[in-house]
């Protein structure tokens, strides 16, 4: 049987279905997330932006339970992930979306295989009923009649497309988005956000998207996080993120770079590899 | 006192050797774990509701096995035939080269047979495996299988390894079969020895045991094969080029494992 649990916790309808405690991750010695506390709610759609190497991602392998912390707690779904048996984790994961960046899609098979595959796994339905709803998810995501296509055959957008019906087959209560508009065309990126938005409304599912596009952040999020050499710099709607003070959120915003990028002296010191003092340290 | 230079570069080659000994510890390792994975994927699993998925054993079967056969039936030939014409000649020497059937025979079964068979899939399959690996990590479909809750050592690695166990042995049978047939139409041509007296001697020669110490040696060669494929279709690192580079020590590592195993196997069973 599919889990259909959007409903759940109906007496906590707003209540934060994953919370982040003081979470720290290092990569080798180099911190990468440093003591980053967070919550997302039930039922909306949580924008996690950052520059390049801000550690969005690496947080969204936290979020996906692919990495465990360094330290500190996250609870997915009311379980602390840090605590959880193999058993836990495996009934978790069924309730967890993802849909990645390149798509992830199997190149061995087929794009209807690709979406059976979590019912083949996890569910008794017979292949008749399983087509029935690769076919539904794939109408759903616009995609109705390429079931039969390798993903070499398809474009990049459709990739996406693809690896979203996957995400959503089991129905499930979190679903994370890694760039879902990264390489796509304006159009199809709009479109894609459309997605979000009815994916949302339609199936009250919770959705984690990671990305570094403002137009695709503005339009789908109700909250967003900024992340900021591994630090959360902020949290809140749209419009407070628009009207923050903080100049360093308005630079992220304006796209600009750090003064220091700026500064031609520190430029050329960069260049030359001399240190602050004038030294070369080439 | 050795120069600054001299004792730089030795502490240099001390700490590659360290370094290549932690990695080597690290990947057998991995290895043991990888073998235990499998083990309780294949017995644990069908009581979690998670078996090794038959359809996936069938199919890495028909790739290791099925279509491998005619590069092995080629290769077991080929090399009868040149045990076949070496033993003719090397006998000849001392005007025994009658006699050529035992020795032919004997290192068909024992040694070639196996150990032509574990290179070839070694080559062709354990690169392929290692490839995919690699492969299916940088496109994040690794990831993916976990996040779906799909366990990957049950879903690629387990299947390999037991279409390995049963496929290794299988075409070794073949590759002993078709090298003495081979060399026995060679020596019938060239001697004039019938087919049915070679057969007799082949059979007067060889025992249970003789075929034991062969598919015995190729059921190890394909667990070699498949965890080496494995653990290094993991470690992959930098994207396209990362992946030809593991296949290509994969294969490499494979062999070399393949052969020294050949003859510590070879060591303690004769004298067991």
């Amino acid at each position: 049987m599919i889990d259909t649990l959007q409903n759940e916790d109906s007496d906590n309808a707003n209540g934060p279905v994953i919370e982040v405690e003081d979470l720290v991750m290092y990569y080798g010695n180099r911190k990468i997330l440093k003591n980053v506390s967070m919550e997302v709610r039930n039922g909306e759609i949580m924008v996690i932006m950052g520059g390049s190497g801000s550690g969005k991602s690496t947080l969204l392998r936290q979020l996906m339970v692919l990495e465990r912390p360094h330290s500190g707690s996250i609870k997915i779904l009311d379980q602390d992930v840090g605590s959880m048996s193999a058993r836990e984790l495996f009934d978790l994961r069924k309730k967890l979306g993802v849909a990645f960046q390149g798509g992830a899609l199997f190149s061995s098979m087929s794009v209807g295989e690709n979406i059976m595959l979590p019912l083949h796994e996890h569910t008794e339905l017979d292949p008749a009923t399983m087509q029935i709803m690769a076919r539904m998810k794939l109408e759903m995501v616009n995609l109705a009649g390429f079931e039969d296509l390798k993903p070499s055959e398809l474009s990049g957008g459709m990739i996406k497309r693809a690896a979203v019906a996957r995400a959503i087959v089991m129905d499930p209560r979190i679903l994370y988005m890694d760039e879902p508009s990264a390489g796509l065309d304006p159009v199809v990126s709009s479109s894609l956000d459309d997605l979000i938005l009815l994916l949302r409304d339609a199936m009250g599912m919770t959705i984690v998207v990671v990305t570094h596009e403002l137009e695709s952040t503005f339009k789908i999020a109700d909250r967003v996080t900024v992340l900021d050499q591994g630090e959360i710099l902020f949290i809140g709607t749209v419009d407070e993120l628009k009207s923050h003070p903080s100049e360093r959120i308005q630079s992220l915003l304006n796209r600009r770079a750090d003064d220091e990028m700026l500064d031609p002296d520190a430029y050329l010191k960069r260049l030359t590899g001399e240190d602050v003092n004038g030294d070369a340290t080439l | 006192m050795p120069s600054p230079q001299i004792s730089g570069s030795i502490s240099k080659s001390f700490d590659q050797l360290g370094r290549s000994v932690v990695n080597l510890i690290e990947e057998l390792g991995h290895g043991g774990v990888l073998l235990w994975e499998c083990l309780y994927w294949f017995f644990v699993g069908p009581r979690l509701g998670q078996p090794v998925r038959l359809r996936l054993i069938v199919s890495q079967m028909m790739e290791i096995g099925v279509s491998a056969l005619p590069i092995v039936v080629i290769m077991a030939a080929t090399i009868g035939v040149m045990q076949a014409i070496q033993g003719i000649y090397a006998l000849g020497l001392f005007g025994a080269e009658s006699r050529v059937g035992i020795g032919i025979n004997l290192a068909t079964v024992r040694e070639f047979g196996p150990l032509i068979t574990a290179i070839l899939v070694a080559g062709r399959s354990g690169s392929a495996l290692a490839a995919r690996i690699g492969t299916m990590t940088i496109n994040q479909e690794i990831d993916a299988l976990n996040v779906m809750g799909i366990n990957p050592v049950r879903y690629l690695v387990a299947p390999a390894l037991l279409a390995m166990l049963i496929m290794v042995p299988a075409l070794s049978l073949i590759s002993m079969y078709i090298g003495m047939c081979a060399a026995g139409l060679y020596v019938q041509a060239d001697l004039g020895i019938s087919l049915a007296a070679y057969t007799k001697e082949a059979i007067d020669i060889l025992s249970l045991d003789d075929l034991m110490h062969g598919l015995g040696k190729s059921v190890i060669f394909a667990v070699l094969i498949a965890l080496i494929g494995v653990i290094n279709g993991a470690s992959v690192t930098g994207g396209a080029e990362g992946v030809g580079r593991v296949t290509t020590r994969s294969v490499v590592q494979s062999i070399a494992a393949i052969v020294f195993t050949d003859m510590v196997f070879a060591f303690i069973v004769t004298r067991i």
